[in-house]
């Protein structure tokens, strides 16, 4: 406990926005506690209020509350893109690592498959894949992991190589341990810490994909309260009722920032000498 | 690059136009949308079964998977990229129309984007610590963590529409329209660029030969102009081929928000349509585009540094050269 609470001293920075990263956690958790009003009930007649004391961020052409679908936004935001990051650092990694160590056609397969991908502006292939498959939020997250996970695959299999060729992996195998038991047990904790790095600091940036598909249409759809829809929904009032795309892009933001910052935080705590 | 490289490159490049053509044309064919329907239902008829079917029949809808591709892809070859479902006219036609706008826009985004880049972060670099780097960072920060589509939708409401000085909607020729649309895609990119320019300068001023001109006495004015900032904005050369390609890519929200008529709406709509000859088309450009952009930019390297002439490994300029590349890579969302 001394130990760990010592750590947090330490690193003030990693610290504090790990904090924040943890009350935005709460605040989606604790939605129905917070928000004043149901974010999906209608009432025409208080349609695009300007933010006021009962209705702090103002109302939408629904009249929904527009603070309440903020808070509740964040479920699905957060949510969404930590699945997503997580579905490209699962799909990603354990390509990267059998094309790593296995070598020969699997490796040939694997990595030309991702030099496609690379040589290939991705958010065009991810608008189409999540189009035709018809817009849903599950989608937009299979349309970029099928357009993201080549980074990973790329890093692990990098990492998978540096070590490969250790002794103990050697050792290993003359004592007749399996391959899976290899793979398990030396490999993944070996390469895990670089790729763990690598997946909080892309948290922020596969939000802002996500939200970009949310706004096109070809992600959350309506009545969702989802940040990215919102906005979309808030630009046709844009004359009307301004505050209707300013608080969800703010929401982006502030989201963003928290994980951008406890990203280069993490890494700066594993990483010290890169500066 | 010699001749069997630039050969390699070419042979890639077919690979995958093939590659991703096959998979956007595989995912068309499993889509669960049916486009005969929505075609009809575009005119405002449901008509019945039967003429669906015939339809389909018709538009070879019904062919096997593989057949269906081989007769698209002969087509493209013959410069036929098939007839938009949705507006009744051919793919290329529609294409070539948009081309130009998005392209103009891109360059015109990237310009921006230097005037704002390369001098915030030359300062910061030079002024390291100093608060114009601070405040450089803090922008820079602001920049990628900022959702652009927001960033549009904030310029459109205080510069459209408060102070009225630009069109909201960008319809209509000469260069006003574009400003609000460019300014939106520059802005996010500055931020990265500068980023890479402060990154690189600093590089460049930890080199020996810096201390050399120092200790000669050589004003640091000259060395900066002379040296230091010729040699670390060369790397930015391929930095700039990449986000031309995205941007060809990337300009789809920015364009649906300002309603600019390029590349990004008309896919975003054969989307919505499920026009699919339209998408399997415009893939197939950027895709072209991409890579072809990519290639021009590699070549250029060659005559512009002349290391990369002798075909000597150079042990520094080699590893810097391929840094930025990923950092400015795809995500140009």
């Amino acid at each position: 406990m001394r130990k760990n609470l010592e750590f947090l001293k330490k690193h003030k920075a990693f610290t504090v926005f790990a904090l924040l990263a943890i009350a935005l956690a709460l605040v989606a958790i604790f939605a129905p506690y917070i928000a004043p009003y149901d974010p999906y009930e209608a009432i025409l007649t208080d349609a695009l209020q300007a933010p006021s004391s009962t209705h702090w961020f103002g109302t939408d052409k629904l009249g929904r509350d527009l603070f309440s679908r903020v808070i509740y936004g964040s479920r699905i935001s957060l949510s969404s893109a930590l699945i997503l990051v997580a579905c490209i650092f699962v799909v990603g990694s354990v390509l990267g690592i059998l094309a790593g160590y296995f070598g020969g056609w699997v490796d040939a397969v694997i990595m030309r498959i991702a030099d496609m991908m690379i040589s290939f502006p991705g958010m065009v292939l991810a608008i189409a894949i999540a189009g035709i498959l018809g817009a849903s939020i599950t989608n937009a997250v299979i349309a970029i992991t099928a357009v993201s996970w080549t980074k990973y695959a790329r890093l692990a299999r990098s990492l998978v190589l540096k070590i490969k060729n250790c002794d103990y992996i050697a050792a290993a195998r003359v004592t007749g341990s399996t391959t899976p038991h290899i793979l398990y047990t030396y490999l993944f904790p070996n390469v895990m810490p670089t790729l763990m790095v690598t997946a909080f600091t892309d948290i922020g940036s596969m939000m802002l994909e996500l939200a970009g598909l949310s706004f096109l249409g070809f992600g959350a759809q309506a009545p969702q309260a989802e940040w990215g829809l919102m906005l979309s929904e808030g630009r046709s009032y844009m004359q009307a009722a301004p505050w209707m795309m300013l608080y969800p892009g703010l929401a982006i933001l502030v989201t963003v920032v928290i994980f951008n910052l406890l990203g280069d935080s993490l890494r700066d705590v594993l990483d010290p000498r890169d500066e | 690059m010699s001749k069997k490289q630039l050969g390699g490159r070419l042979l890639q490049i077919v690979i995958v136009l093939v590659g991703i053509s096959f998979l956007t044309f595989a995912l068309t064919y499993l889509a669960p949308g049916d486009p005969v329907r929505s075609m009809y239902a575009v005119n405002g008829t449901i008509p019945s079964e039967a003429v669906l079917e015939a339809t389909r029949e018709e538009m070879g809808l019904n062919d096997p998977l593989l057949v269906q591709y081989w007769n698209w892809l002969t087509g493209c070859l013959h410069g036929d990229f098939g007839t938009s479902y949705s507006l009744k006219t051919p793919v290329l036609t529609l294409l070539s129309s948009r081309l130009l706008p998005t392209l103009k826009l891109a360059l015109l985004s990237l310009l921006m984007m230097l005037v704002i880049a390369v001098p915030l972060g030359m300062i910061s670099a030079v002024y390291r610590g100093s608060v114009a780097d601070y405040i450089i960072r803090g922008y820079t920060f602001l920049g990628v963590s900022m959702p652009n589509f927001w960033v549009g939708l904030l310029l459109a409401y205080y510069i459209g529409m408060k102070l009225g000085w630009l069109p909201v909607i960008s319809i209509g020729t000469g260069i006003k329209p574009m400003i609000l649309p460019a300014l939106t895609l520059a802005f996010p990119m500055s931020a990265k660029y500068a980023r890479q320019v402060r990154t690189a300068v600093l590089e460049e001023l930890n080199q020996d030969y810096v201390s050399g001109a120092r200790a000669r006495g050589i004003k640091e004015s000259r060395i900066l102009w002379r040296h230091v900032f010729p040699n670390s904005l060369l790397p930015l050369i391929t930095m700039l081929g990449l986000s031309l390609g995205s941007l060809l890519g990337g300009t789809a929200v920015v364009e649906v928000i300002f309603s600019y008529p390029g590349l990004g709406s008309l896919a975003v709509s054969a989307i919505s349509s499920m026009d699919y000859p339209l998408i399997q088309g415009y893939v197939l450009w950027i895709a072209l585009i991409y890579m072809v952009v990519n290639l021009v930019v590699d070549l250029s390297y060659n005559l512009v540094d002349p290391r990369m002439k002798k075909n000597t490994p150079s042990l520094n300029r080699g590893s810097k050269r391929n840094a930025p590349s990923g950092a400015v890579g795809a995500g140009q969302s």
